[in-house]
């Protein structure tokens, strides 16, 4: 806790806020759609005082920005949007509903075009945020749970030890049910790294977005971007001639559907990563979405049976999403193996 | 769509690539590889045990069936050697049992024999001894009939009675 800092903001009644005089619902509303972004402190808590200042429990993390050249400085300096930061004469404010940082003019005004949108420079913005942080923490937490059950094994004479003992089985299960009967006995060994590594990158951020942490990295479109691509990459340039040769001339059907089908099969080399990043990034999302609306539910009823049924179905969804979190790296896996199967596939036996 | 462009950040981006990236090569140096080795590594030596034991196993039948073989090829001798030393005993004592006639027969010819000698001695010195008692008796009895002369003229003229002029 000694990382953390404590500031004070002046609440003032303009600002879009948490507000006593708005509605409920709206507040909440307002709660699930921050929650489901990153942020550029990791936010603890926070509580208004007798003197009608709002208190912010944060973890300060740095914010990089690049605008010709970089810029550093700690998180806490944008207090949520409501200052403006000085960096040697270039003015910065953060945009509190979506957290992007924008380049303003000394007084921190927003320029909205007719769309409502914002038409301020936005630099590029390389901060250490909330889910860098996290990505970082589950980084270091398999290097070390992997790492000392590597270690466990010529320790014990090749029988494991420990906490990583929980995971063989897992391993062992990606590499005979996953790995093997999709790319190939010949051939899996080359992918065992990514998939294993994908596995269990994505079922501890899964599990990590359901603690009261509250981060959400796998349900952010950059981070399941990410992933995905690396899959697309390392089907595509590990992909054999049998593979090309499937989407631009398929063999064994007529000249004029294989003019037809190539368009579609190469349009699939895209979708079929684009379908890993959405469907991962949505069901995570969704899944936040629906937790937090049932908790949130319980404070709009404030009702005995109301709330202690919302409370239910919170505590019900919670246990599915522990089932979700599992799933989706497993489904991620799974598919990311297959298409790797797709593209090591040796075709001139079976044809 | 917009809505999920709008919120792509190049930051995380960028951070989660290259943290994932290093995290890969750095998983597979520290971890992967050394798990999966020491997995298949285990996996071998219990696949090769295995198959030890099934070795052992056809090599301990191989066993049993030689003992097998051996103890019954031993039976087989026995009963063999059994059987001809029945034979050669059966022979023997055939053998023993026809000298011993043989001899027995032998013997008893002998016997028959010298009994036969004996008896022709002893009846040959019977007839002697009854020769010599008979002559003995007619002396006696001629003695008496000739101890006065009218006997002796008596007999003369009984013996002349006997003989008749023919």
């Amino acid at each position: 806790m000694f990382l953390c800092s404590v500031y004070t903001v002046h609440s003032k009644p303009n600002y879009t806020e948490l507000n006593e005089e708005k509605d409920v619902s709206e507040t909440i509303k307002k709660y699930i759609k921050h929650h489901l972004k990153d942020t550029h402190g990791f936010y603890l808590t926070s509580f208004t005082n007798n003197k009608n200042k709002k208190i912010y429990i944060e973890l300060p993390l740095p914010v990089i920005i690049y605008d010709n050249g970089f810029k550093f400085w700690m998180s806490p300096k944008l207090k949520h949007g409501k200052e403006v930061i000085n960096h040697n004469g270039d003015y910065y404010r953060l945009y509190y509903e979506t957290n992007t940082i924008y380049k303003t003019n000394a007084q921190g005004d927003f320029i909205f075009n007719e769309n409502g949108k914002i038409n301020n420079i936005k630099p590029i913005d390389f901060s250490i945020t909330k889910n860098v942080l996290t990505i970082i923490i589950v980084s270091l937490l398999m290097l070390f749970l992997f790492g000392s059950l590597a270690k466990s094994y010529s320790k014990n004479n090749g029988v494991a030890k420990g906490i990583g003992r929980f995971f063989e089985p897992i391993i062992l299960y990606i590499r005979d049910d996953i790995a093997i009967p999709n790319i190939g006995v010949k051939k899996y060994k080359n992918y065992m790294s990514f998939l294993l590594t994908v596995f269990f990158f994505v079922w501890f951020l899964n599990m990590l977005g359901l603690t009261p942490l509250g981060v959400n990295v796998t349900g952010n479109i950059a981070v399941t971007f990410s992933l995905a691509l690396l899959t697309f990459l390392i089907t595509n340039l590990t992909a054999n001639k049998n593979y090309w040769g499937h989407i631009f001339w398929m063999p064994g059907i007529p000249v004029l559907i294989r003019i037809v089908l190539a368009p579609i099969e190469f349009l699939g080399v895209f979708i079929k990563p684009f379908s890993l990043l959405i469907r991962l990034y949505a069901n995570i999302q969704a899944g936040h979405i629906v937790l937090y609306s049932l908790i949130g539910l319980m404070f709009i009823f404030k009702a005995w049976i109301g709330s202690s049924l919302s409370f239910l179905l919170a505590f019900f969804i919670a246990i599915i999403e522990i089932l979700v979190a599992l799933l989706q790296a497993y489904i991620f896996t799974m598919l990311s193996a297959l298409y790797f199967g797709f593209a090591v596939e040796d075709h001139s036996e079976a044809h | 769509m917009e809505k999920l462009i709008e919120e792509f950040s190049i930051g995380l981006f960028f951070w989660q690539t290259v943290i994932f990236v290093i995290l890969i090569f750095l998983l597979k140096k520290v971890a992967w590889r050394p798990i999966l080795k020491a997995v298949n590594d285990r996996e071998q030596g219990i696949k090769d045990a295995l198959q030890s034991a099934e070795l052992a196993k056809k090599e301990m039948e191989s066993l049993k069936a030689d003992n097998d073989k051996i103890m019954k090829q031993a039976r087989i001798e026995r009963d063999t050697l059994l059987k001809e030393a029945r034979g050669i005993k059966n022979s023997i004592v055939s053998q023993a049992k026809d000298e011993a006639k043989a001899e027995a027969q032998k013997i008893i010819e002998n016997a028959n024999e010298s009994i036969k000698n004996e008896k022709n001695a002893a009846v040959s010195e019977i007839k002697k001894q009854v020769a010599t008692l008979s002559i003995d008796i007619a002396e006696k009895i001629l003695k008496e009939k000739l101890s006065d002369d009218d006997k002796q003229m008596q007999i003369v003229e009984e013996l002349l009675k006997d003989v008749k002029l023919k």
